[in-house]
Parts: structure tokens; sequence; C-alpha cells
């Protein structure tokens, strides 16, 4: 008989029992261990991946100049998506049947054709258009802009934004439908006007769904802007790796595996700060306290006075 | 003197369905008059009006003598703008069943929001205030707690700490306790209590008859749109007049 009474004096050891076994695991593993090393061996030993020549341009200059023009192609491109598809997502939100009707045709014919034809369009515009006047209909003229000799950057980096915004504008839609209607009443209840509910209460709820799918967004435009060669413009990395240099040198497989490189390069910086903005608009969404809260509770635990 | 609240021949449709028809009541300063009916009948509808989240469509609605909703100017009324209707919305304090803290904020900075950023207060007073008022709802130690660490009735007595923030002339609460595990809904009505007590006007739709019983001055008791019966909460209790009143008591009490 057990003495109910007594209460045991220390805890019970821990449970050191024998692990389960998984020996199909190992051998799996194995097995695409070694098909990996042989790759690997075998790329190393292949004089057709012609690791010099790779080794020689990596850091060349061009390649760096055409590294920096995708840089700023994606991050101007993006930035202008945002905001148009911010616009364009009010738009359809909106309860004027006109702001809807043209946020939907918007949508249909940036989202329903090829963005290599739309940027092989954008070269075409200096053809279609001499020059934009800007000004009154009928009246004075205040600005002209002329497209005799176009900036073929622009017009590429325009190309990516435009079709862009259509992507962003359902992203962020999705992003404020979200956020539950007793948000927007509880601030309005508070005396908040439409903006600063939108700008202090929806926006940052909605950047939680906003963030990851904007982020594969970032990484694809990263890897579009090799299109813009369709525009015709030739400074990004694609364009100066394969289409300048590979040709004039005939080394096609050095120079591709370089433009890898450096694709691969950008998309991990990208996808360390995608993780990091992740985390800040994740405040909240968890019961898990935080690091500070555990401490502070640990704290008081301890019988120390609470910061 | 002007009641805080008033009432008359207020009607709200959605649609074809016509939701209110012809409430006419007053809430004097000061006092409690809490809502009771079936589900359905108009309470919460009623209560979104007062404050200008529902448009009234018929009737007029007066909080501290000023129409709301429209500006009145002669003949016509004309609808009011948003900028106003927020103006006005400043100082009514609105509490929900689900309390729609903002899960963002902290506990400290869902209550100093609404200050800061409507009212302008600078940001220690509104801080100082806003301890204060978690100290009040017995919360001081979970100011830095996201809403979603804390339970259902800490969360509601946070949102009432927040309404209270704007210091408002006028509270609204939307089923308060409604949400809530049957343990928790007692320390969110004593926070309720405390506050009338205070003497904070109230407009209450609850179904809890024991705080109608004990806090309020005056008792309605809605269905279908129209109030059927309404008097001192003990005598309309204890002794309804109305067939339906008596039907509805008899389920809930």
């Amino acid at each position: 008989m057990t003495d109910v009474d007594t209460p045991p004096s220390t805890n019970p050891a821990a449970i050191d029992a024998v692990p389960l076994r998984h020996p199909w695991r190992w051998v799996a593993a194995v097995v695409i261990v070694a098909l990996v090393v042989l790759f690997i061996y075998g790329a190393a030993t292949n004089d057709a991946y012609r690791w010099p020549v790779f080794a020689e341009f990596l850091f060349n200059d061009r390649i760096l100049t055409g590294v920096s023009i995708t840089l700023q192609l994606t991050i101007y491109a993006m930035v202008l998506a945002i905001v148009l598809g911010v616009g364009l997502a009010v738009m359809r939100l909106s309860p004027n049947p006109v702001f809807k009707s043209v946020a939907w045709a918007y949508l249909w014919i940036f989202r329903g054709t090829p963005i290599y034809v739309q940027l092989a369009f954008w070269g075409l515009i200096p053809t279609i258009y001499k020059n934009i006047s800007l000004g009154i209909p009928f009246g004075p003229t205040f600005y002209v802009i002329h497209l005799t000799d176009p900036n073929y950057f622009v017009l590429a980096m325009l190309g990516l934004a435009l079709n862009e915004a259509a992507y962003m504008a359902e992203i962020i839609r999705a992003g404020i439908s979200s956020v539950p209607e007793g948000q927007s009443e509880a601030s309005m209840a508070l005396g908040m006007s439409w903006g600063m509910t939108m700008r202090r209460t929806v926006l940052p709820q909605a950047m939680r769904v906003i963030i990851p799918p904007t982020g594969n967004e970032v990484i694809s435009m990263l890897k579009t802007t090799s299109l813009v060669t369709a525009v015709p413009y030739s400074y990004d990395l694609y364009s100066i790796a394969m289409r300048e240099i590979a040709a004039r040198e005939f080394e096609p497989v050095a120079l591709a595996l370089v433009a890898v490189a450096w694709y691969l390069v950008l998309t991990s910086i990208l996808m360390v700060g995608q993780f990091y903005l992740e985390r800040y608009y994740s405040r909240g969404a968890s019961r898990k306290l935080t690091t500070k809260q555990l401490e502070a509770l640990a704290k008081a635990q301890m019988g120390e006075p609470h910061p | 003197m002007t009641p805080m609240v008033k009432a008359e021949q207020v009607c709200k449709s959605f649609g074809a369905l016509q939701v209110l028809k012809g409430i006419t009541l007053e809430v004097g300063t000061g006092q409690v008059l809490v809502m009771v009916g079936p589900s359905g009948s108009g309470k919460s509808t009623f209560l979104r009006c007062i404050n200008h989240l529902e448009q009234v469509n018929a009737g007029r609605l007066y909080v501290d003598g000023d129409l709301i909703g429209y500006r009145d100017r002669g003949t016509k009324l004309h609808e009011m703008s948003p900028r106003d209707a927020a103006k006005q919305r400043r100082d009514i304090g609105m509490v929900f069943q689900h309390f729609n803290l903002f899960p963002h904020r902290t506990a400290l900075e869902n209550i100093i929001e609404a200050p800061l950023h409507v009212k302008r207060v600078k940001k220690d007073d509104a801080v100082a205030r806003g301890k204060d008022l978690l100290d009040q709802v017995g919360l001081a130690e979970k100011a830095n707690a996201y809403p979603a660490q804390l339970s259902g009735g800490q969360q509601q007595r946070v949102a009432i700490a927040r309404a209270l923030a704007m210091n408002p002339k006028l509270m609204l609460f939307d089923e308060p306790t409604s949400a809530l595990d049957p343990e928790l809904v007692g320390e969110v009505l004593a926070v309720m209590k405390k506050l009338a007590l205070e003497g904070m006007t109230m407009v209450v739709v609850t179904h809890e008859m024991g705080f109608a019983r004990e806090v309020a001055n005056e008792l309605v008791f809605m269905d279908g749109g129209v109030v059927v019966e309404s008097g001192p909460p003990r005598e309309v209790l204890a002794n309804p007049q109305h067939e339906r009143t008596k039907a509805f008591l008899s389920k809930v009490l």
C-alpha cells in the first residue's frame, strides 16, 4: 500500500529512454550527400565550367555596374509599384463606381498581358508619342517632355513598376480586407478620421499579411529586371553578363555562372531584410511572451522589484 | 437642464429592413440606462446610432444638446462631414462586445493612442493618465502586455480604460460581458459599477439583470424595434406590465 500522506521529498528522475532508431533516414541521407559530393567534384574538375574565367569576371567593373543597375531598377520599380498599388487598392475598395472600375480596368490590362510584351511597348512609346506636353487642354502649355532621345532606364523602370503595381494592388487589398471591421469601428469611436484609422490601425495590421507576398514580389522583380532587354535596355546584370561580355569573350557558361552568383547574393540580402520586417510587424500577434517580458516576469518571481 | 441623450422617434432601416421604429427616450446627466431585449430587437443598433456608427433615417437624436450626424440649417438637415462626425465621437466612449483592442499595441499603447493622436495631448501626460486608468481598472501591472496575452475580462477592462482616456461625457456599452467566460463577468461589471457610482452617464446594452437591478436608474425593454416598456429596474423586473416583457424575463431570470 502506498502512503498518500507523505509528499515525495524530491522530484522524480528525468526519463532516460533509448531513442527510437531510424536506419532508413540515415541511408537516404548518405545517398543524397554522396550525390551532392559527386556533382560538386564533377563541376570542380570539369573544364567546361571555365572556373578561371568565372573568377576573372566575378568582380569585373562592368559586372559590378550591372549589379548596381539591376538593384536600382528593382528598388525604384518596387517603390513606385507599392505607392501605385496602395492607390489602386484604396480605389478598388472605394464605394465610388468610377474609382472601382478604373482600378479594375488597370488590373485587367496590366495583369492580362505578358511583362515582356509590355516592356517592348514601353520601348515603342517614342515612336507613338513624339513629345508630351503638360498644361491645360486647348490652353497654355507649362512643360514639354521630348521623347526623340528617350531615357531607356526610365522607360524600363516605368514598365516594370506599372506592371508590378497591378500585383501589389491585389496584395495590399487582401491585407486591408484581412483586418476585422471592429478595428476601424473602434478607431472611429475614439474620434479618429478615416486617414488616421488607415495609417495607425488598419495598415500596420495589414502589414502582417502584406509583407510575405511583397517579399516574394521584390525577389521576383529582381529577376524580372533581366527582361528589360525587351525595351531595349542593356545595362542590367543579365544583359551585361550574357549579351555583352559572354558574346565578346565566347564564354557563355562562365558568365552565366557569374550572373547566377550575383543574383543569389542579392536575393539572399533581400531575404534577410524580409525576415526582420516580418518580425517587426508580428508584434502582438502571438500569446508567446517576448524575451523582455519573460525577463521581467522572472525577476518578479525572484522577488526583485519591477523595473 | 438638457438631458445627456435625447432620442425623438429615432428610426433606422437597413435597406428594406426596418430595425428601429421610432425610439423616444431620455438619459439625464449622471444617469445609467440599461437596455434589454431579445437579440434582433434593435438595442445595439440604437446604441451605435448614438455615436453615429449608424446613420439615423428619421427622427432626431441629441447628445448633450447636439444633433448627432446632421447639421440643422433651418429648413433642411445636411449630412455631417466625416471630420465633424469624428469630432462628435471624441466625447462619447464606446465599449464593444468583442473588445476590439488594437492587437499590435500594448495595453498602455491602446489607451494613450487616441489622446496622443486625436487630442494631441503631451506624451508624458497621456502616459501618466493611461497608467492611472490601468490602475483604476486593476491592471497596473499589465501595461506592457499585448491584448493576446490578456484574458477576456482583462481585455475588456483595458477597453473601458481606453474609452475613458478621452474623458467622455457619455459611455456606451454594447453587451460588454457577452463574450466573456462566466467567472470573468464579475470583474468587468465591478469596473462598470464603480464608474456609475462616480457619476458617469452610461447607456448599457446587457443581459446581466443583476447589474441592471443594482446599478441602473432606468431599464428599457425593447422588442421588434420599439420600446415595449420602461421604468425603474426593480419595478420592471419584479412586476412587468407587458406580455412580451414577461415572456422575455421569464426566460432570462
